[in-house]
């Protein structure tokens, strides 16, 4: 769980776990965070949490919030970063270990969105915005932001939207797809035929050769390393003189392929 | 009419390297050119009862009415091919068998399937979806997706909250805003494409999205297009090797060539022939 560490002039002076979804920061006694100070507004900030994303966001205060010294109205937290209220201070601190992963879990679970949330939010977003001729607009835009940090939290239960946080779309999350693991880089080079002497890079993710209607095969790059697989053909590419199998074929430095009759050296560069 | 001889069809599923479940589930039935694929959601198993219940349902049922009504007659009401009207009634009966399943039982409660769902006729297709799971097509080496997900990140893109570019990196990929039974109603998105000869089409479900690029998607379909079987393996390898978060299914349908309706008497007889 994420907390907060308050502190004046480098003096610790609480920590606060963020256990609720909404922690309030302010001068009046009902905030969770209260700063009797007056350059602390009476409802100054609030820190929206979801799952294990922290959202700062400064409810209109007077003199304002700043993260890292810059003045913001709303701010995705991250580790390590310090809230300054006049002269108070609030480290953020995000506990690692195995949260984050649990959170990836989380997030590669599909849920549903039901409409009513989405109602709840538009609402909501409406009364906030007053009226006018672009309050439907924003309402709907407030509405999908708010829902989208809603969601993360309501799942697929009926529970009101959440307030608009920032959407976390504009944040970084983790790429979708791990990034591949370093691997030598793989190569053939052609030793008979028209092309003899060719060196082709295996850089792609995958690589087909022969002729197409004749005989085709593809080299796969794969994390584990490369393979070498028949696509089509009456016959099927030999490896050191041996014919492959319809499974992948695992290749190793220097093998000899031959595919349609041309021969090739697969080797890695390192 | 029997598709089976124009429409090539290798399908691949996989639980992916995290689930120990596979809650994706997968028909085809190349002979009445119908093609469904659904990825479940919900606690324990009622994921996978969800999205079996999609799949059968929608298949039994359409193969049903194939016997009695050609799907490129035109229907009465909607002025349309009847296979619109097919699709979209089927997948509410199923959508109906799903909610009235997980309100009735405590272990089923909240379940629900995205769904795509392709019917071949008359060198057309409809298709219907409903969530993220998606249908992308290859014609004349132009890998492009054609149906538009229910869910809240294509909701923010359209209304221009978020780039493409942004909603690459987003948070939020997994909330879809529209499912099969989750509510008493619900309203499929149904469009009726022509198809041509060589054209390859990928259902999948978005642990496959998620994990491999579409320009990868893309590649892997034109370098294995003669090997419809190979391709559907190589995706689910790819989604698999790039971290398999999700369960991943394919379904990959070639169009050999022409299949127009047989109309009158002498279309009849000519298409029997065949």
């Amino acid at each position: 769980m994420a907390k907060l560490i308050l502190s004046m002039d480098g003096l610790v002076l609480k920590e606060i776990p963020l256990s609720k979804e909404r922690t309030t920061i302010g001068r009046k006694a009902h905030n969770d965070i209260q700063i009797d100070n007056l350059a602390v507004s009476g409802e100054h900030a609030v820190i929206v949490t979801i799952l294990n994303d922290s959202f700062m966001e400064d409810l209109g205060s007077t003199n304002g919030t700043l993260v890292n010294g810059n003045p913001v109205k709303k701010h995705f937290l991250q580790n390590n970063d310090v809230i300054e209220l006049g002269k108070y201070k609030l480290k953020f601190i995000q506990e690692a270990g195995a949260q984050p992963a649990a959170a990836a879990a989380d997030f590669e679970k599909t849920m549903v969105l039901r409409p009513s949330a989405m109602k709840a939010a538009a609402e909501q977003a409406r009364a906030a915005g007053g009226t006018g001729a672009q309050a439907a607009q924003a309402a709907r835009q407030a509405a999908l932001q708010a829902v989208g940090t809603a969601a993360q939290v309501a799942g697929i239960s009926e529970k009101p939207a959440a307030p608009a946080a920032p959407a976390p779309a504009a944040e970084p999350a983790a790429p979708a797809a791990a990034p591949r693991p370093a691997q030598p880089l793989g190569a053939i080079q052609l030793l008979s035929g028209g092309n003899a002497g060719k060196e082709l890079e295996l850089a792609k993710p995958l690589t087909t050769l022969g002729k197409p209607g004749v005989q085709v095969a593809v080299l796969t790059r794969r994390p584990q390393g490369y393979f070498i697989t028949h696509v089509e053909g009456a016959q099927r590419p030999t490896v050191n003189g041996q014919v492959i199998g319809s499974a992948p074929h695992a290749l190793k430095d220097h093998d000899l392929v031959e595919i349609a009759g041309i021969k090739m050296e697969f080797f890695l560069k390192s | 009419m029997n598709y089976s001889q124009i429409l090539e069809v290798a399908s691949c599923t996989d639980p992916g390297m995290v689930r120990a479940h596979n809650e994706d589930s997968i028909a085809s039935d190349p002979a009445n050119g119908l093609m469904v694929l659904a990825d479940g959601m919900g606690g324990y198993n009622a994921g996978e009862v969800a999205s079996g219940m999609a799949t059968t349902v929608i298949t039994t049922e359409i193969q049903q009415l194939l016997t009695k009504v050609q799907p490129f007659e035109i229907d009465e009401e909607t002025k349309q091919a009847v296979a619109g009207r097919m699709i979209r009634e089927q997948v509410l009966k199923a959508n109906t068998s799903i909610y009235q399943a997980a309100q009735s039982q405590p272990q089923y409660a909240g379940m629900g399937t995205t769904l795509v769902v392709c019917l071949f006729y008359d060198n057309r297709m409809t298709v219907g979806h409903l969530g993220d799971s998606r249908l992308y097509m290859l014609r004349e080496g132009k890998f492009s997706q054609v149906t538009r997900d229910h869910s809240l990140l294509q909701e923010q893109i359209d209304s221009g909250i978020i780039t493409a570019e942004q909603a690459k990196h987003a948070q939020h990929k997994n909330l879809v805003t529209r499912a099969l039974g989750i509510d008493p109603a619900v309203e499929p998105e149904i469009k009726e494409y022509a198809t041509k000869p060589g054209d390859v089409y990928l259902l999948c479900s978005d642990g496959l999205c998620d994990m491999v690029d579409d320009e990868d998607m893309g590649m892997t379909l034109q370098a294995l297009g003669g090997n419809l079987k190979l391709a559907a393996q190589q995706l689910v390898q790819m989604a698999n090797d790039n971290g398999g978060k999700d369960n991943v299914s394919v379904i990959l349908v070639r169009v050999l060539r022409e299949y127009p309706a047989p109309r009158g008497v002498m279309g009849r007889v000519f298409a029997w022939l065949k």
